[in-house]
């Protein structure tokens, strides 16, 4: 564990005004805004995201969540969404950085219906075995798999279309996933010098391209409107999308398993 | 709420519009709109609370900052709009710098709180979640203490120094020594005299950082003094930036298993009865000698035989006849051995006696000698006093000029030779009779079906130029891969196969592969690949259809004339008139060139030489390699070649010298201008794969 390398949770809280960060992860975060202003917008749409995909999903009837890359909930945990819909949701945070994990079983220490696994996405069989994944994944009841932001740090040779295979094949009937992921379309000018500062991190970033992202897609029934940047999905007030969408970089949808 | 709107650029739709675009902005876009609405209206609630009474309530103020950093409104930049549009408002009746300053207050003492609450949580987490990693550190440390200490494998752990720094339980038992006796120690300190060659320098290499791990059966002296032999896996552990730092030995006790392997060693290679080397370790010892021998180096067998053995047997029992072979091994090991030579039991009452580095045949006859004297006096068994005489055949040979089987198939015959000539002997092997003896064995019976069976191959001796000692030419040299008598040369079987016609397939057959091979190399490598030399037995040379039979050849092998040379005898010719000197200058016409073999072991018709459109004269093996190491008989030997060299320079010879073995002679012959050479020094007879190695080689 070291606190004087930057870590992508915490970098992530302070892009979202949180104070869960050392001063490695502020250098680094101001760093990057610097060179991209719009950072701290993308976090709050992506965190609008989430919320707006966890209520969705909650309207749709899911109770069972598991938020894998879950981090530091800054603000709008997924129990605390979810539950203003569908109270008595159940959720599994999964994260591989062992503060985010210790942060979050501070937080829901008193919260029986919530759950923090250590593990890690890209060992996927692993990830499944956990005994609380495994209560949470059992028949029965529908599950939402939340990819938000997390599969852009896993990188090709870990395989990531295998590891959402893998997942999706162990979940039960009427499943759903919610996806958001860096593309390399929105700023194409911004890609390579982002991803170069995340390479000091021990979470390298990967952003891909709209195809890629939408092929992650495989076995899963794509609700409206599709794959599409994070402030087209679903915006509850129109003026919401603004002019330039793509500026926001994170792809998102949400699909229901086949 | 009345009047104007206050004027300002956030403040165009009065101040509550105002208030609510704000908050819209920057963190109000995460919020779902319904949770925004109502902490927009809870906060212009707040704000306008203040003006109610006549006391300005400045708690209000305070409190709708507060709720905004609840709902996450931390950006300073939001603050700055705020104070701007509050300052620019009519709220507060004028009092608007108190209201904007205790809203500024509350926002930054709810900020200040969350900031601390949050660093604390953060760093409550990192505190966890170390104290978490060192506790899983500490559990996987005890079980791999766990693991080291109750290891059934000693496990032993050194700087890269040799320094013992830990040793597990099972290897102090290994080295019956307690942890003190261990701590502190050398690993270079641990050798012991049989260590398996090489180990030291493994380790070495391990500890330097040039291998990674290495493997042995290695014998360690015990605290105790006992030996006990182990099989060592010693690994190398390296830091973070790859140096070496420590050295991990695993050790398993091998010490019974060694034992074993050692009793079934000496079991499998020696003889129960006399405790004698058995046949297994004598052919052991005997093909060693052959493997790599030094040039010039002979050997001596005795072939020991006991003469009437079976009567001793038969008439006073088995068990008579053990004790008889096992004092008579006594005997000959107690007269042979302090002479440093090796004997063994072949079986029955068949004894050997193997001279490595012999010095001559007075020695190996001296052996036998030995042998004979030891058996002279009778053996007392029992009260019986048996007399037992044995027969020996004495062979002695340089390593080069055969194979250890036939080595050992001459040694018997030469035996069988004594047995017939009267018993209670010694017979010298005598390489004529021994020719002969082996066509009456099985050649002749076999020699027909042996070429159809494909029991024929051919070696290739190299001939090299002296001027540089490049490969020149090869000679063909058949040989028989017999199925009862092992390898047979062509001084073995050459005789009957000219005796009893075969030579001519055979001699065929040769021409055809050596034909077919040189095409080969000379595709292969063009320029430089070596002329061939076939040798005609005088039946070919004498046959009408020889030339016929070589331009056949010569077509269907693709083989240029001019790479072929036949190699005849002077005894191949009888005269100018005979025929055969007709054949051989339409051979000549052909392209083919041909030698004199055995030059001055025969007839050594100069005059002849003169006629015959020979190209070349290879000088024979016994004239070089009789040479002796000094004195007169030197001299005339040397001056006797220089005389041949000179005589075919004159006739316009080229001249190769046969049975070259030592540099010295090379450069001797050399300088004496003698053109090419043969011999050991230039390479044995080999399969053509090794001549091929060799041209290839002789290339880079």
């Amino acid at each position: 564990m070291d606190l004087d390398r930057p870590n992508a949770a915490r970098v992530y809280d302070y892009y979202l005004g949180g104070s869960h960060n050392f001063a490695a992860d502020r250098e680094m975060a101001r760093q990057a805004v610097k060179l991209w202003p719009d950072l701290p917008l993308i976090m709050r749409a992506n965190r609008a995201f989430l919320r707006r995909s966890v209520q969705y999903l909650a309207e749709q009837g899911i109770t069972r969540f598991l938020d894998i890359g879950s981090g530091i909930p800054t603000f709008g945990a997924v129990h605390e969404i979810s539950r203003d819909i569908r109270p008595g949701s159940r959720v599994v945070y999964v994260d591989k950085d062992p503060v985010a994990v210790a942060h979050s079983r501070l937080l829901l220490k008193d919260d029986p219906l919530s759950q923090v696994v250590h593990a890690d996405l890209t060992d996927p069989a692993d990830l499944l075995a956990r005994p609380e994944v495994v209560e949470l994944l059992a028949p029965g009841e529908p599950v939402a798999v939340l990819l938000v932001a997390v599969l852009h740090f896993v990188t090709d040779e870990e395989d990531p279309e295998g590891i959402v295979a893998t997942l999706r094949d162990a979940l039960p009937p009427g499943s759903a996933l919610a996806l958001c992921h860096a593309s390399l379309e929105g700023r194409p000018d911004q890609a390579g010098p982002h991803q170069d500062l995340y390479n000091r991190t021990p979470t390298p970033l990967t952003m891909r391209s709209m195809e890629r992202i939408r092929g992650l897609f495989d076995g899963f029934e794509l609700v409206e409107p599709g794959v599409v940047y994070l402030p087209q999905w679903r915006p509850e007030v129109p003026t919401a999308v603004g002019p330039h969408p793509e500026r926001m970089v994170g792809v998102v949808g949400v699909g229901h398993r086949r | 709420m009345t009047g104007p709107p206050p004027a300002g650029d956030d403040t165009a739709n009065g101040f509550p519009e105002s208030w609510a675009l704000l908050l819209q902005s920057g963190q109000g876009a995460a919020m779902h709109p319904g949770a925004l609405r109502r902490l927009v209206a809870r906060t212009t609630a707040l704000l306008h609370h203040t003006e109610h009474g006549a006391d300005f309530d400045a708690g209000s103020a305070e409190e709708a900052g507060a709720l905004l950093v609840d709902a996450h409104f931390t950006d300073p930049e939001l603050l700055a709009r705020a104070v701007g549009l509050l300052h620019g408002s009519d709220l507060a009746q004028g009092r608007t710098a108190e209201l904007t300053g205790a809203f500024a207050a509350g926002w930054a003492a709810a900020l200040r709180e969350r900031t601390l609450q949050e660093q604390e949580a953060i760093r409550l987490a990192a505190d966890t979640a170390r104290k978490e990693a060192e506790r899983a550190l500490r559990e996987s440390e005890a079980r791999f203490r766990a693991l080291f200490e109750s290891a059934a494998i000693g496990i032993g752990i050194g700087d890269v120094e040799g320094n013992i720094l830990a040793a597990n339980k099972a290897l102090q038992d290994i080295f019956g020594a307690r942890p003190e006796d261990l701590h502190g120690r050398r690993v270079n300190d641990l050798v012991h005299p049989e260590d398996t060659p090489g180990v030291w320098e493994a380790y070495e290499e391990l500890v330097s950082g040039k291998r990674e791990h290495f493997q042995f059966d290695k014998p360690y002296y015990r605290q105790d003094g006992e030996v006990v032999w182990t099989h060592l896996t010693c690994s190398l552990i390296r830091d973070d930036e790859g140096l070496p730092v420590y050295q991990v030995a695993m050790l398993e006790d091998i010490t019974d298993r060694y034992r074993l392997q050692e009793r079934l060693r000496h079991q499998a290679t020696h003889d129960p009865l006399t405790g004698l080397p058995n046949r297994t370790a004598f052919f052991e010892r005997l093909e060693a000698l052959f493997e790599s021998p030094e040039p010039g180096a002979r050997f001596g067998l005795c072939y020991v035989d006991l003469d009437g053995f079976k009567v001793v047997n038969d008439s006073l029992g088995h068990e008579m006849g053990d004790q008889l072979l096992a004092a008579v091994a006594l005997r000959l090991e107690a007269a042979l051995r302090p002479l440093g030579h090796l004997v063994a039991r072949l079986g029955g009452d068949e004894f050997v006696v193997l001279l490595e580095n012999c010095r001559g045949e007075q020695e190996a006859v001296a052996a036998a000698k030995t042998v004979l004297a030891a058996l002279a006096k009778p053996v007392p068994i029992d009260g019986h006093r048996l007399a037992v005489g044995a027969s020996v055949g004495v062979l002695e040979r340089p390593v080069a000029a055969t194979t250890p089987m036939a080595a050992v198939r001459a040694a018997d015959l030469t035996l069988y030779r004594a047995k017939e000539e009267g018993r209670g002997r010694w017979t010298l092997f005598d390489p004529q009779r021994n020719a002969r003896a082996v066509s009456r064995y099985a050649v002749s019976v076999r020699m027909p079906v042996a070429l159809d069976r494909g029991e024929f191959y051919i070696d290739y001796q190299p001939l090299c130029a002296l001027a540089d000692g490049s490969l020149a030419a090869v000679e063909a040299l058949v040989r028989w891969r017999h199925p009862q008598l092992g390898v047979l040369g062509p001084d073995e079987f050459i005789g009957t196969a000219e005796e009893t016609g075969l030579i001519m397939p055979l001699g065929r057959w040769v021409l055809e592969q050596a034909c077919g091979q040189a095409a080969d190399w000379v595709k292969q490598f063009g320029d430089r690949a070596p002329q061939i030399n076939v040798n005609l037995a005088v039946r070919q040379v004498r046959n009408a259809g020889l030339v016929s039979d070589i331009d056949r050849i010569l077509r269907s092998s693709g083989l240029d004339p001019r790479m072929l040379q036949l190699e005849i005898t002077e005894s191949a010719v009888v005269g100018p008139q005979d025929e055969s000197v007709r054949a051989l200058h339409s051979l000549v016409d052909l392209g083919v060139s041909l030698a004199v073999d055995d030059f001055g072991t025969g007839w050594s018709n100069l005059a002849y030489l003169r006629d015959l459109p020979v190209s070349s004269l290879k000088i024979a093996g016994s004239f070089v390699s009789d040479l002796k190491e000094s004195g007169k008989e030197q001299l005339l030997g040397w001056r006797i070649i220089g005389g041949l060299v000179s005589l075919a320079h004159t006739l316009g010879l080229t001249v190769t010298a046969e049975g070259v073995e030592n540099a010295d002679h090379a450069e001797r012959l050399r300088v004496m201008g003698c053109d090419w050479a043969q011999g050991w020094h230039f390479g044995r007879p080999a399969r053509p794969e090794a001549i091929a190695r060799r041209i290839t080689d002789s290339l880079r």
